[in-house]
């Protein structure tokens, strides 16, 4: 070990190497990654085009957008979490608990559109803030605190609703909200615009800002960023109610956009999709890697996925199994090229 | 014993490590009953060599003889199985087990049903021979982790008793030991070895050498060095042999007179020993060195004063005015920084860039409403990492591929261009090589002439003497005396270390 150290130290000392290619500034931060995946997307693209040319038809291509917009808001989230080393399983049942209660306060009780915006996302973000605060200050595993989350929510939305499915009717008195789920700007989904604006936004949090700096430099290793003077307790408290802010957008954007929220089944699953697409955009679990453009296309990918199953006919039977096989191919892929890539700095 | 077949020879044993020659053509030899004492610098390859011996790394030239036979040995059981057993310095219990799951973990009796299960009762029986000639007065079934250091140390020792060993390697045995302590194992020892069990001991503390040793080899820079028969074993040529010449000592410049008092600690307690309190100055321009035992509580000090393990009491003053100290944040805004022992956990983020790790603690200069302005920051990291001299291309170079001497300055970088008022380093030079050693000690009498605070922890006895314009020397918490530079030397600081009586206070 300790031969090791110093051997590698020397070579550092006698031969400077050339910054390798994961060490070299790319514009778009560090795109190498990205490219691999961003290659899968075009090659399954272009591939269930051929196979089925409805698949670059404009109501598909809209359909698409849509969804890529819905999932891409919160898989932002989910990969902020995990570059800081966490992960936040309570996504899907949080949107169940806040479809409930936005079509109780909306349909049922009329409280103002903006009032009831602001009154889910503070629900959101007041439990991500919970969450962060038991990792940290417990402290306890992210993993346990919200698969907790996972469970509770699911609970607390059936019970409030009675188990009954709720909705919004036609939208009256907050059309205008329903228009950002279901509605078009110059033929764009509205959702895929929205997405677009938090994704510039996080971008520059995260591959710009300070706090940016302090979530890779928590997630990469905690006790060097508190000797360097980060709290890093509130840095990763921080992600949980940021992850909680943008459960709850696409929360609002899903319940309009399905009308029709059934507390056990609603948002299902989908912190998993949250995190498949962080993973396959190159955030990885044990933290400090991932970026907004690399989340972004995971979560394209995913959706493509499920188009390609619909559009080619494969039994929807075997969805998941596709979308599960295509995501471990892709991280298999990632580590062998990050291997390779390690093997050469060595030699 | 030159008569007889050595049980152990090692000839021209060469290794190679991705564009390092660890070892170049070393030789080594040990007789039946004989202790050898394997010293030399860090990175001078005992370590290597001994884990070749130990099957952990393959030679890729030369012969291993046992009892005179050609051994090739591929990987941990071979060496068992010809004889050789390995303490690391690191011990490798398993504190869920009870001592005698230890002692024959891998091979453990069977009840010899078709489950396979373990006989536990047999086992235990088994174990308590090996135990008690240990002296060591436990039972065979009381859990690891009830067990102190030296204790499950001992039942490491049982185990390589109970697989035969003829030879035994002890890397840094005594690194963690109490002076008690060490001086049973120094029995033990003596006691193995009258029993015909041949011994390599690894050790950097000399006097333990002396004690023990029958014959010394010196390794430096992966080659021999030479040897020292039992007659010839004294402190000055052992250094003379580890490092090649005789170390003269620093001249340090008289310390100037009349400096003001720059960190003035008072009272503080730790959580290791919270009833202990802790009280010293540092003076602006004075490296204030702090010696002691592993163990005796330094590094809580530091990490105190520094905030990142809060103190559970006592008084900070910097130039005069009360400082509170909760968090690290409150340490560095003060200018009081930290350089931590352990570099790659605490000092330094060895996946991000050099650039990132020098602006870390300082984004905020480097920023606009938040935003970090690239530019200023490449151009801040740039010029701190060239004032440093930082040997890497550029500043995007992970740390991760920066030799130790290279970490530890871009952790220096990350403070100095921060203004530094007081700055503790924490084993400066650990796991650095000679060159780069004599590189940091220059940037911290600079410090000093510039008129920073100084204080060093140090278990490096040369280091301290060498660097301290003044010594305080801790024992079990609290300090048990200062020594002015005149008064400092290996016995008057070895002496404190102990426990000895000193001018303390407490």
């Amino acid at each position: 070990m300790i031969n090791q150290e110093t051997s590698q130290g020397e070579k550092g000392q006698n031969t400077p190497r050339l910054p390798g290619p994961e060490t070299r500034r790319l514009p778009l931060g560090n795109a190498r990654k990205e490219l691999g995946i961003f290659g899968l997307l075009v090659v399954l693209c272009l591939f269930t085009g051929i196979r089925n040319p409805q698949f670059f038809g404009v109501y598909n291509l809209q359909d698409l957008a849509r969804l890529v917009g819905i999932y891409g808001i919160f898989s932002i989230g989910a990969g902020i979490v995990i570059i800081t080393g966490g992960i936040d399983l309570s996504v899907g049942s949080v949107f169940a608990l806040e479809g409930v209660l936005a079509a109780m306060m909306l349909d049922e009780s009329h409280w103002p559109a903006l009032l009831a915006v602001i009154a889910c996302l503070a629900v959101t973000m007041g439990l991500g803030l919970f969450h962060g605060l038991l990792i940290t200050r417990v402290p306890l595993q992210p993993f346990i605190v919200t698969l907790c989350g996972l469970l509770f929510y699911r609970g607390l939305a059936r019970f409030i609703a009675n188990d009954q499915t709720k909705g919004f009717g036609s939208g009256e008195g907050f059309e205008g909200l329903m228009n950002l789920a279901t509605g078009k700007l110059l033929g764009v989904p509205a959702p895929f615009i929205v997405m677009i604006v938090i994704a510039v936004i996080m971008w520059i949090v995260l591959h710009r800002s300070i706090y940016g700096r302090y979530l890779y430099a928590v997630g990469r290793n905690e006790e060097a960023a508190r000797y360097s003077g980060i709290n890093s307790q509130r840095v990763i408290a921080s992600a949980y109610v940021v992850s909680g802010a943008l459960a709850g957008i696409t929360g609002l954007l899903l319940a309009f956009y399905t009308n029709s929220i059934s507390p056990s089944s609603h948002g299902n699953s989908y912190e998993l999709y949250g995190i498949a697409a962080a993973v396959l955009g190159g955030c990885s679990l044990r933290g400090g890697e991932g970026s907004i453009i690399g989340i972004l296309i995971g979560t394209a990918l995913l959706q493509v996925l499920q188009n390609l199953v619909n559009l080619l006919g494969i039994p929807s039977s075997l969805n998941f199994a596709v979308v599960g096989a295509v995501i471990l191919l892709g991280v298999i892929t990632d580590e062998v090229i990050k291997r390779r890539s390690a093997r050469k700095v060595k030699a | 014993m030159a008569q007889t077949v050595p049980v152990l020879e090692m000839q021209g044993i060469s290794k190679r490590f991705a564009g390092v020659q660890a070892l170049q053509n070393v030789s080594l030899e040990v007789g039946r009953g004989e202790v050898v004492a394997l010293i030399g610098e860090n990175g001078a390859g005992k370590s290597t060599l001994m884990k070749i011996l130990g099957g952990v790394h393959q030679p890729d030239a030369g012969e291993i003889r046992i009892n005179g036979q050609p051994t090739v040995i591929r990987g941990v059981s071979d060496a068992i199985k010809a004889g050789v057993s390995f303490i690391h310095q690191e011990l490798n219990v398993l504190d869920n087990l009870d001592a005698a799951g230890n002692v024959f973990l891998g091979r453990e009796p069977l009840t010899g049903g078709p489950l396979r299960l373990v006989d536990r009762a047999r086992m235990r029986e088994e174990a308590q021979p090996y135990l008690d000639r240990l002296g060591l007065g436990i039972a065979a079934d009381t859990p690891l982790d009830r067990l102190s250091l030296a204790q499950q140390q001992m039942v490491e020792i049982a185990k390589a008793l109970s697989l035969n060993a003829q030879i035994l390697i002890m890397d840094e045995p005594t690194s963690s030991l109490t002076l008690a302590e060490t001086e049973r194992l120094i029995h033990v020892v003596q006691d193995l070895r009258a029993h015909g069990v041949s011994i390599v001991y690894i050790s950097h503390r000399l006097g333990e050498v002396k004690t023990l040793a029958d014959r010394v080899v010196g390794l430096r820079d992966g080659k021999n060095a030479g040897g020292l028969s039992k007659e010839e074993i004294t402190h000055e040529r052992m250094v003379k042999l580890m490092v090649g010449r005789d170390l003269e000592k620093f001249q340090a410049a008289p310390p100037e007179a009349g400096r003001a008092v720059r960190l003035s600690v008072r009272g503080l307690r730790t959580r290791r020993y919270p009833d202990r309190e802790v009280s010293f100055d540092i003076h602006g321009g004075e490296i204030l060195g702090m010696a002691g035992l592993v163990g005796a509580g330094r590094s809580e000090v530091a990490q105190a004063i520094f905030g990142v393990d809060a103190p559970l009491g006592g008084a900070l003053t910097l130039d005069g005015q009360a400082l509170t100290v909760r968090s690290a944040q409150d340490a560095i805004r003060h200018g009081i920084y930290l350089a931590p022992e352990d570099r790659r956990r605490s000092g330094v983020i060895v996946d991000m860039s050099i650039r990132d790790n020098i602006t870390l603690p300082a984004l905020g200069r480097y920023a606009t409403g938040g935003l970090i302005r690239r530019g200023a920051e490449e151009r801040g990291a740039e010029e701190a990492s060239r004032s440093l001299r930082v040997k890497a291309p550029t500043t995007d170079f992970l740390v991760r591929n920066l030799s130790g001497g290279n970490q530890q300055k871009v952790v220096l970088a990350k403070w100095l261009s921060l203004g530094p008022k007081v700055l503790i380093f924490d084993e400066p030079t650990r796991g650095i090589d000679v060159g780069a050693k004599a590189e940091i000690y220059d940037l911290m009498r600079g410090l000093a002439k510039e008129g920073v605070a100084l204080l060093m922890i140090s278990s490096d006895m040369e280091e301290v003497l060498n660097l301290s314009d003044r010594v305080a020397v801790m024992h079990e918490g609290r300090i048990s005396g200062f020594l002015s530079r005149q008064e400092a030397s290996e016995e008057s600081i070895m002496q404190l270390a102990v426990g000895g009586a000193g001018k303390g206070t407490r």
